[in-house]
């Protein structure tokens, strides 16, 4: 559809060779349809990112709580009670209640907050901007997409309220403790409300999926071909396809558990005896392994779904803020590729102690230690990128070297978790706790903190403090160290993951001390990210103006448009593009943006 | 850097659609490309799991009823469902080609058909699943004996209710789709717009439901 028809819906023709020089924004726009049920990406963006702000408050809130108990086990503490009420008798978290902030605590970070907070945040706002739409293909699927995410998210946060609590048994969910209401409180009605609430979102992720590939692919100004995207375009048309390609197989494993918790069937149960009822069930035949296939079919990609992002947003702060071309972008394009075709053929990695067949195990690994080539691929670049820069440390530009930080320390782990044979010490320990968190969960954080600190102008039409930003940066930077590179020995010691209460096990008696820091570092760092949220607030309404339209001196085509954008984000024309998105330090010119026709005397890039 | 397109026209420089399709279409095909792993999901757990159970009920035992003729007739009934699906598809070809050639009466009258074959589909399939559960089959009972005698696993029956039925949930949607398309071009919704795009996603659709049905068909009445 072309770029007005999206604005004015009358006709779906093919070719949008005709930009009529019209007006835009006098649409007469209410409260409701301009805050609430808008179509408006930009405002879109907004609903998905304060939703995953929300949700990433509540989630760490829950990491902190759980910790508590990691670090102070024989601690109580009476407030826990007045909030927790029979979940925290004494003021000490009941076994079932730690379970349960765990399990919430990973579904809500790594679907609600690092996909939808994440990739449904800057997927809307940067891929029309960047590429030169109006706005999305379809600007109705766009709402919908939020709104089904927000059922999913109302949902999820009913389970935690009601009698039973929420679902306990870890965010994968593995059946049989997931498929049998009786296993567990956690598994009665908090497992419906866990499953009704993916399912919710498994269908706002297609809807927002479909409109990302559409109008990356179709709707791109002219002049914009593929080759000249900027990375962040890149890695959100990959992520998109990831998500379009791996969560309809997550959708039909539940859809099993749905019917071996509801109706009878034994498609992951066989052979079950349950101890809190004394009963043998009659279920035979299923296999719990196929749901973790099926599971981790999707697991894996997700993976990536929640990194992608994070890479092309820090490409784009880093050559922007080095004033320096990003080094290799087909390099960078290809290495993005071949994660998105690597990430399908990876998910057994998670399954090396779960009975599999050796030998099967074995080609996983190789497959698995593959994605280290595109993975080094990106951080050379990256730092080549850096190589004699002219940098300029923005607090977007820290978080992004942050990233770049955190992914070669994570991502080293990563070797190891991938042998087969080392999994057998390391599966199911802190190792695998630090490994995750660091390479995915905290980089793709400064991922996303860089671009909000990045594209914050551009969204609000002011800038955030640069002082409170440092000291979130710098505290949230070695916190993050603090706490997950004290995990690496434990894990190596062999403590488990998942484990309530590490006193009462002689050989965990030596971590005592180490798991109290660890907590006490997470209650600091929690803490200021209340500096980023009080910035972000007050920054909307008290801070200092945007006077220019290109704030960072950037090549991006979203810095052509007014300091502020109405719907259709260019006022006439949209721009036409003449080159990629990189030329910075060019035969002594600081930038020349991608809207800058190729002169005569200018050297080939 | 380089541009991409050597051709004469630049597809892949922006300004335009690279496949030519407005974007509903591009959807479309990524759409059925998710909905294809859903299937296939599905189909390769049923695999599976089947690989790993010693026996399996015969489907020319199981399947072997017609309405109105009683038993004996081994996958007679679901070849007259095949039939009639791909016949809805033939039809629906030819509401999209009606579309493009601007007919609307041409357009009505094969998407009634379409969605005459698609009801009747729905009803065989009520009928057979009414039938099965009629002689004791459903989510979690098998009536049904192994090749060999021996007693088999519910996994036959759950996969097979599961699967068809959500295959026929597609049917369902489908079905609905076509009434919407239906009503539309009798209000001269696409004659007023100028083309009848919307009758070719609705048909990318149907031919894919009737796509995945040969596969179902294949996996749980052939094998």
């Amino acid at each position: 559809m072309s770029n007005e028809a999206v604005l004015h819906a009358n006709v779906g023709v093919s070719g949008h060779d005709a930009h009529h020089d019209e007006h835009h924004g006098h649409h007469h726009e209410t409260f409701i349809s301009k805050y609430v049920f808008s179509m408006d990406h930009k405002m879109i963006a907004k609903q998905f990112l304060i939703t995953g702000m929300v949700w990433a408050v509540l989630g760490g809130l829950m990491s902190v709580l759980f910790r508590l108990q990691l670090g102070y086990p024989d601690s109580t503490f009476p407030w826990l009670e007045d909030i927790l009420g029979k979940w925290a008798k004494g003021g000490r978290i009941s076994a079932e209640a730690y379970y349960a902030l765990v399990t919430t605590h990973g579904t809500v970070l790594v679907f609600f907050v690092l996909t939808a907070g994440l990739s449904g945040t800057f997927s809307n706002f940067l891929i029309p901007l960047q590429i030169g739409a109006r706005d999305m293909a379809s600007p109705l699927m766009n709402m919908l997409s939020y709104w089904f995410f927000f059922i999913a998210s109302i949902v999820m946060l009913s389970s935690v309220f009601i009698e039973t609590g929420p679902f306990s048994g870890g965010w994968t969910a593995y059946p049989p403790l997931s498929a049998l209401g009786d296993a567990s409180p956690g598994s009665k009605t908090g497992m419906d409300l866990w499953l009704t609430a993916m399912a919710l979102f498994v269908v706002s992720q297609l809807l927002a999926g479909l409109n990302y590939i559409a109008t990356i692919l179709n709707m791109r100004t002219k002049g914009m071909s593929m080759t000249r995207l900027p990375l962040t375009i890149w890695a959100l048309f990959f992520t998109a396809v990831l998500g379009v390609l791996s969560f309809p197989v997550l959708f039909s494993g539940f859809i099993l558990l749905i019917f071996d918790r509801n109706f009878g069937t034994s498609f992951y149960l066989s052979d079950i005896f349950l101890s809190t009822t004394n009963t043998a069930l009659p279920n035979e035949g299923g296999s719990a392994i196929l749901y973790q296939h099926l599971f981790w079919f999707l697991g894996h990609p997700e993976v990536y779904i929640i990194l992608l992002p994070a890479m092309g947003m820090a490409s784009e702060v880093l050559s922007t803020n080095a004033r320096k071309p990003i080094f290799g972008y087909m390099a960078m394009v290809g290495s993005m590729f071949a994660i998105a075709v690597l990430a399908f053929l990876v998910w057994a990695h998670h399954m090396f102690v779960t009975g599999l067949n050796p030998f099967l195990g074995s080609i996983f690994v190789l497959l698995t230690l593959l994605i280290a080539v595109p993975s080094a691929i990106k951080v050379f670049n990256w730092l080549t990128t850096l190589w004699r820069g002219n940098i300029r440390f923005t607090p977007a530009m820290m978080f992004a070297i942050g990233f770049v930080s955190l992914f070669i320390s994570g991502g080293l782990t990563g070797i190891w978790l991938g042998n087969s044979a080392l999994d057998i010490h390391l599966h199911d320990t802190y190792f695998v706790i630090a490994h995750f968190h660091i390479v995915m969960g905290v980089a793709s954080m400064f991922g996303m903190f860089a671009g909000v600190y990045h594209w914050y102008p551009k969204m609000y039409g002011t800038y955030m403090n640069n002082t409170l930003a440092y000291i979130h940066f710098w505290i949230t930077l070695i916190g993050a160290y603090l706490i997950f590179w004290p995990m690496h020995y434990e894990g190596l010691a062999g403590m488990p993951r998942r484990y309530y209460d590490y006193g009462v096990w002689e050989s965990f008696k030596q971590f005592v001390e180490l798991n109290r820091f660890i907590s006490t570092v997470v209650i600091i760092v929690f803490a200021a990210q209340f500096f980023f949220l009080f910035n972000f607030f007050y920054s909307i309404f008290k801070g200092r103006k945007v006077t220019t339209t290109n704030p960072w001196g950037s090549n991006t085509l979203e810095w052509t448009t007014p300091i502020k954008p109405g719907h259709g984000n260019w006022t006439g024309e949209i721009p036409e593009v003449h080159r990629w998105a990189y030329d910075y330090g060019k035969d002594g010119q600081d930038f020349i943006p991608q809207t800058v026709p190729v002169g005569d005397n200018e050297t080939q890039h | 850097m380089a541009t991409t397109a050597t051709t004469k026209t630049k597809w892949w420089a922006g300004g335009r659609s690279p496949f030519n399709v407005e974007y509903g279409k591009v959807m479309m095909w990524y759409f059925l490309m998710s909905d294809a792993f859903t299937f296939g999901a599905f189909l390769i757990a049923y695999g599976t799991t089947r690989f790993a159970t010693n026996g399996w009920p015969d489907p020319n035992q199981v399947f072997n009823s017609f309405p109105g003729l009683g038993s004996g007739f081994p996958l007679l009934f679901v070849s007259l469902m095949t039939f009639i699906l791909i016949v809805s598809s033939v039809t629906m070809v030819l509401a999209v080609k009606a579309g493009q050639e601007m007919k609307k009466n041409e357009v009505v009258k094969y998407l009634i058909w379409t969605i005459i074959g698609g009801i009747c589909f729905l009803s065989c399939q009520a009928w057979e699943w009414a039938h099965l559960h009629h002689e004791g089959a459903w989510w979690g009972s098998n009536p049904f004996p192994n090749h060999d005698g021996t007693l088999s696993s519910t996994n036959f029956t759950n996969f097979f209710f599961t699967i068809t039925g959500f295959h026929g949930f597609h049917v369902l949607s489908g079905v609905v789709i076509n009434i919407v398309m239906l009503i539309m071009t009798l209000n001269d919704t696409f004659e007023k717009r100028g083309h009848y795009l919307m009758i070719e996603k609705a048909g990318l659709y149907w031919h894919f439901v009737d796509l995945v049905w040969v596969f179902v068909f294949t996996c749980f009445y052939l094998i």
